[in-house]
């Protein structure tokens, strides 16, 4: 019971981590057709920007300071790189953000080493939020979905409240009729992106404490976020929703149970022996299993229904 | 007359959401005849179309090919089956070359497919009928020259060869000489009027002089819905057609 | 008839390859390991191309195949170890029917969707082999991977195919067998349709092509020749580890064929023999050098989408028109400042990955003959400067840099207009 507890709760964090990246990358990819590479980069980047900053001033500025720097990241990587790729078609602009990933990961090295770096939950956070069933959960998890939570009420009300929001939604599936009407269409690119990238750093400096803060951070969980994209079906943010929640609670599941296939088998009476050349795949134990299960339900969908959760039939 | 039906329109409808844009059209197009759609714009000519090409699956309705139901098939089946269509915005192979282009268009008629163990130089029949439809729409000189470089009208002539060049008995031309000049609207309509010879081919227009001197038979299409078919005298005194194009009805 | 397939090239290819490791100065048992490599690499390069290049397909997954073909290949060579009757130059066709295999398997689930959906879906696969690998120990070896033996096996004319030179040989016919074939298949109907599909998959359906039927046979022929390259790359290691399905491996790949030129054929192996290059020998002078190999990368794609093929054809008018030496003295206006600026930032980037990657070698340094103390702020200010100094020389100077090749454009056009 309290493992299925601690595992649901550990499962949200996570799952609102995912949605935080993968609604980023989604508002990108809606309104200018870039897949983002570099996002999860980014995410790196505010998990490093949020450890320096924290070092230097303190954890509270850091949670403000370091998403904002990732946002500035972000606005330039489109006003100064991307935006010199956009005639050249999709495929140019992937390959630029895919060449950006291993250069911001090379930076980050560059900057702050090769080896992970200290970055534990500061001291004014870390304690105890509540005590269930004889085990605490620690507050910083709790501050974790408080702040993935206010942010999206917040873009939520910001998109559909305000008139650039409203803009912005006319521009995700319209930027040239949008742009004939007067908006400066190209400004509001670099907004979106500068959100988008925001939020990633957002997501970075949370995650950075959960998650271990190294350049190769961007490598483990890029993919995961483009699984979630596709799963939830490309472009739609509910789906990149459901997709995030799924995939974070099932993994979160996965990682704590040390069963395999092999010990249902035997519950129901079935035994295999070590000489089956099956044995091999069905004693893997789930938890060893974690790391595919994204890919997995990718493969899933794929066979099932390849436009994802709540994509619509457009490429 | 069914067994001389080419192409059967019945109750086609086509709804974008809750837009309506084609609204129960019905016609038919007899095996031989030259047929214009006219309409003013918006009228949803591109539509119907998409919808007979299979570009869109009509929302209701029936759309038979030589009496074989092809409503919302996918385009490849659709001409496989002997209809093809070209396009009001230019859509060839721009990094291929107008011969290229045009070859590709007779693979698969000729049975060609999915081979990969013949080397496409030494198909003779590929090759010569590529010739032959380039010759048709006087492209022999720009042969190896690269599609995406060729002038505006060259490129229309392209267009309307790889429409042509896989031997299709229904041909749908989307105004095929929209952006040309007179002198080359009137070499348009030549080419239009050979390569037309035995076959069905309907064709939407904007242009009045190329339809009354092209068509066999004229369907106005205003708002959806086919408000007149006849053939060109009558319908150019057809009083709801001169509504829908001049606001009110001209005294004879 | 045209003969579009150039015997004469053919020829000279394989003159070349059989020329190259015997010409004095390619003869250690260093160059000859890297020119097999550049081998493997080429034919890997050109299996890419053929999705990339010619159809359009981009994919960030393309180990998969080459390793699994790999895999596969090291398995067989494991049973010719064990008694199995087959000389080694034959061990690859295994790697290439197990690429083949698992190109159908995976290709009709990926092949469905095109663009962004199928780089993403070829990205998810290929983690999925990659985790996948690291848990079924029994076929993919664990961390440390599989290992075979190219002594254990029964000699074939003569030759036991212990020796570097041996191995290379076989690597070396493989390639010119699985270039031409790679080339002859491009001009096939559907190796035709592969391009129009690339151009414009919308009017490939109007032509009576299922745009998804021409995708699945490339992907399952491009796999196949993955398959091949891993497979030579079992024999030439006698091992095959987990990082041969690797993310780095594909983005290696896709690294080559874009840099060297995505649309020529022979862009695929110019790559495959620059960034070969590059990985061996730059590795060894700084730890920069992904960072190099990034922002190079990011460069082609801003500025040269040709890439080093598209490069040269760039220049061929010029040659003819004998406009090249005009271009010539230009760039050498501008090498300079070009120099100047990528000396500077060069240093800066050396002097900053030695604190943070090194920092136990201490802080004096030696970089391009010059020694230099990190801890004082003179070297940073020196590169600094330098970069300064050439990015504002460089501005004054493209003006005359972009007039000559105005010029020589000028005399191509009116060559040809006269010629």
């Amino acid at each position: 019971m309290e493992l299925v507890t601690f595992s649901l709760l550990n499962g949200v964090v996570y799952g609102l981590l995912l949605f935080m990246l993968s609604s980023g990358l989604t508002l990108i990819f809606s309104m200018m057709g870039v897949l983002n590479f570099a996002h999860a980069s980014v995410f790196m980047l505010g998990a490093y920007f949020s450890y320096q900053i924290g070092r230097w001033i303190g954890f509270w500025p850091a949670l403000v300071l370091a998403p904002l720097l990732c946002g500035l990241v972000g606005a330039a990587i489109e006003r100064y790189g991307l935006r010199r790729v956009h005639p050249k078609g999709h495929v140019a602009e992937i390959l630029f953000t895919f060449g950006l990933s291993y250069v911001i990961a090379e930076l980050v090295i560059m900057a702050w080493g090769r080896n992970p770096i200290e970055n534990r939950v500061p001291a004014v956070i870390d304690f105890p939020l509540f005590q269930l069933f004889g085990t605490s959960y620690p507050f910083y998890k709790g501050l974790m979905m408080a702040i993935s939570v206010g942010m999206f009420t917040f873009l939520y009300l910001a998109f559909k409240r305000t008139r650039v929001g409203l803009v912005i939604q006319a521009a995700l599936t319209h930027p040239q009729m949008v742009s004939a009407l007067g908006h400066d269409v190209p400004r509001l690119f670099v907004l979106v992106f500068a959100i988008g990238s925001a939020l990633a750093g957002l997501a970075g400096v949370i995650g950075g404490f959960a998650l271990l803060t190294e350049p190769n951070m961007a490598l483990s969980l890029g993919p995961i976020v483009f699984v979630v994209v596709v799963v939830g079906g490309l472009g739609s943010i509910p789906g990149a929703f459901i997709a995030s929640m799924l995939i974070g609670i099932v993994q979160t599941f996965a990682v704590a149970l040390d069963y395999s296939l092999l010990d249902f088998m035997h519950v129901v009476g079935v035994t295999v022996t070590r000489a089956s050349p099956f044995h091999e795949v069905l004693a893997i134990k789930i938890a060893q299993a974690a790391p595919i299960i994204p890919y997995l339900l990718l493969v899933v969908m794929l066979i099932v229904r390849p436009r994802g959760i709540l994509g619509t039939r457009e490429t | 007359m069914a067994e001389t039906c080419a192409l059967r329109l019945r109750e086609l409808r086509k709804n974008f959401g809750a837009t309506q844009i084609i609204r129960n059209v019905s016609l038919d197009v007899a095996t031989g005849e030259r047929h214009a759609i006219i309409g003013p714009n918006g009228a949803g000519k591109s539509t119907l179309f998409n919808l007979v090409s299979g570009r869109f699956a009509p929302t209701s309705g029936s759309i038979r090919l030589h009496d074989e139901e092809i409503a919302g098939l996918r385009p490849y089946r659709i001409s496989r089956r002997g209809l093809s269509r070209s396009f009001q915005v230019t859509n060839i192979f721009p990094r291929m070359s107008v011969f290229e282009n045009i070859r590709c268009g007779v693979l698969w008629s000729l049975g060609h497919k999915y081979t990969f163990w013949r080397n496409v130089d030494n198909l003779r029949d590929a090759n010569e009928r590529a010739e032959q439809t380039l010759e048709q729409i006087h492209l022999s000189a720009r042969r190896d020259t690269l599609a995406g470089v060729l002038t505006y009208a060259e490129q229309r002539a392209l267009e309307i060869g790889i429409t042509i060049a896989g031997g299709a008995n229904v041909i749908l031309l989307d105004e095929p000489t929209a952006g040309m000049s007179r002198h080359e609207a009137q070499d348009a309509v030549e080419l239009i009027r050979a390569i037309s010879k035995g076959r069905t081919l309907v064709i939407v227009e904007h242009d009045m002089g190329v339809v009354f001197d092209l068509a066999d038979r004229i369907s106005v299409l205003v708002y959806g819905e086919i408000i007149a078919t006849d053939v060109p005298e009558r319908i150019r005194e057809n009083a709801a057609v001169q509504t829908a194009y001049l606001g009110t009805a001209a005294h004879a | 008839m045209r003969r579009r397939w150039h015997p004469g090239w053919w020829a000279a290819a394989a003159v070349l390859l059989a020329v190259l490791p015997v010409v004095p100065g390619l003869e250690s048992s260093f160059s000859r390991s890297i020119l097999t490599q550049m081998a493997i690499a080429a034919v890997f390069a050109l299996s890419y191309n053929l999705l990339l290049g010619q159809t359009g397909l981009l994919s960030f997954g393309h180990a998969v195949y080459f390793g699994l073909g790999g895999y596969a290949a090291i398995h067989f060579l494991r049973a010719v170890n064990g008694g199995l009757p087959i000389p080694i130059p034959f061990v690859p066709l295994a790697g290439a029917a197990a690429g083949l295999a698992f190109g159908i398997v995976f290709g009709a689930l990926t092949t469905r969707r095109a663009g962004t959906i199928f780089a993403l879906i070829s990205l998810g696969v290929g983690e999925l082999v990659y985790a996948a690998s690291l848990m079924l120990p029994a076929f993919f070896g664990g961390e440390e991977g599989v290992t075979a033996s190219r002594t254990k096996a029964p000699h074939w004319l003569g030759l036991d195919f212990s020796s570097q030179i041996q191995v290379y040989y076989v690597i070396a016919f493989w390639l010119l067998v699985a270039a031409f074939a790679m080339h002859a298949f491009m001009r096939t109907p559907v190796g035709r349709m592969c391009n129009a599909v690339r151009d414009n998959p919308e009017r490939a359906e109007f032509i009576g092509y299922d745009p998804q039927g021409v995708r699945f046979i490339v992907f399952a022929v491009s796999a196949m020749f993955a398959g091949l390259a891993g497979g030579l790359h079992a024999i030439n290691y006698e091992i095959v580890a987990a990082e041969a399905v690797g993310a780095t491996r594909s983005g290696v790949v896709l690294l080559m064929v874009y840099i060297g030129g995505v649309t020529h054929f022979v862009g695929a192996i110019l790559g495959a023999i620059v960034i070969t290059w590059l990985q061996v020998s730059l590795s060894d002078y700084t730890s920069a050098w992904l960072l190099y190999l990034g922002l190079f990368f990011m460069a082609v794609v801003l500025y040269l989408p040709g890439g080093l093929a598209g490069l040269v054809m760039l220049h061929v008018p010029f040659v003819r028109a004998r406009a090249m030496g005009r271009v010539l003295r230009a760039y050498a206006l501008g090498l300079a400042p070009v120099l100047a600026m990528l000396l500077g930032a060069i240093t800066l980037i050396e002097m900053a990955y030695r604190r943070s990657t090194q920092p136990e070698a201490g802080a004096r340094m030696k970089l391009f003959w010059v020694s230099m103390d990190t801890s004082t702020p003179w070297p940073w200010l020196g590169a600094a400067l330098l970069v300064a100094a050439g990015y504002v020389a460089w501005r004054w100077i493209s003006p005359r840099v972009t007039a000559a090749w105005t010029i020589a454009s000028e005399e191509v056009r009116v060559g040809g207009a006269r010629g």
